[in-house]
């Protein structure tokens, strides 16, 4: 009966618990507009330790220290292009999720337009290329074939 | 005969593109994606002043260097390359052929100071880089990492990942002699 009793306070005690680890999270949630706009910057950021994630996603310690250094930008109240041009300038073009379209990277933006293209063109002129065969087909032994054919629906028109 | 070379040339097209493929593809697999190019090169070194490693109450700036060709190491006691590095250092230390300057980054002081004391300091002195914000003005993300710095304070040369005695014979040397005669 009493380890009834213990067991219904620690269960209640458990469920107590619970809303004090929802609190934990607050602070990251304390002004949701700012961590919004770290969120979105930092969303376009590479991660450059763990190159196929953005900083947003990673906990990488650099991740963290830059995720910081952005919303310490944006509390200076820089513009989020001020603050990818400083990204930029220190880790190159390759910080940036989406790879800006200029000279260096025509081959990564037209790249598979081209190949596409090529493939089309080649799809076309095979098409093209079959077309003009099936028609000298015709043109043989189905032509004569044809000609006989003709030739007996003449003769039962005579009859 | 026109037509079977023809033939062949459309035998041999798809088998010559994939091969032209292969060799895309496996050139692409031998370049290793750490090593993404600076846009720091031939820009001046972003300035800093940082407390110096062993006597805090000095501090270290890349502006001391003016007039002089040298390197910057980032290292950390947490760091296994470094250890790594660490013998490479000491021997270019020892040569005298160029100064080298740490920075020490993101390392807790002590631990970073017993570091160098158990394996050798081959630094003129360390800057002591705590929060690591030094580190992000450098576009560090991989310690260690070296930066040849020439007289008028441009970064000429920067290595990601641990110095091997090839890199010391092949880019760092040359280079420093060639901007010591300039």
């Amino acid at each position: 009966m009493n380890s009834i009793v213990v067991k219904a306070l620690a269960l209640v005690f458990l469920m107590l618990c619970n809303p004090a680890f929802g609190k934990e999270a607050a602070p990251a949630a304390e002004d949701p507009a700012l961590e919004q706009r770290v969120t979105a910057i930092s969303g376009e950021l590479r991660c450059l330790v763990c190159q196929n994630q953005t900083i947003a996603d990673s906990n990488a310690p650099l991740a963290i220290d830059l995720k910081n250094q952005v919303r310490e930008k944006i509390k200076q109240g820089q513009s989020d292009s001020q603050i990818i041009d400083y990204m930029v300038a220190r880790y190159g073009d390759f910080v940036l999720y989406r790879p800006p379209f200029k000279v260096t990277t025509l081959v990564l933006w037209l790249g598979p337009l081209l190949l596409l293209a090529a493939g089309l063109f080649a799809l076309f002129r095979r098409l093209a290329r079959r077309r003009t065969v099936v028609e000298t087909e015709l043109s043989g032994a189905e032509h004569e074939r044809a000609a006989k054919l003709l030739a007996a629906d003449n003769e039962t028109d005579k009859r | 005969m026109a037509a079977e070379t023809m033939n062949k040339t459309q035998m041999f097209l798809p088998l010559g593109i994939f091969a032209a493929l292969v060799v895309l593809l496996g050139v692409g697999l031998t370049l290793n994606p750490r090593e993404v190019p600076s846009p720091l090169i031939d820009k001046p070194a972003p300035h800093f002043q940082l407390p110096q490693l062993h006597e805090p109450g000095k501090t270290f700036s890349e502006k001391d260097m003016l007039g002089k060709v040298w390197l910057l190491n980032v290292w950390a006691s947490w760091c296994v390359s470094c250890r790594e590095e660490h013998p490479v250092l000491l021997d270019l230390a020892k040569s005298g052929a160029v100064p080298i300057y740490g920075l020490n980054y993101k390392d807790e002081r002590k631990d970073g100071i017993t570091w160098l004391q158990r394996l050798g300091d081959p630094y003129q002195l360390s800057a002591y880089d705590i929060n690591g914000r030094v580190g992000i003005d450098y576009g560090v993300y991989g310690v260690p990492e070296t930066y040849v710095i020439d007289k008028h304070g441009v970064i000429r040369y920067k290595r990601i990942g641990a110095v091997t005695p090839e890199i010391v014979k092949e880019k760092i040397l040359p280079l420093v002699n060639e901007l010591n005669r300039g």
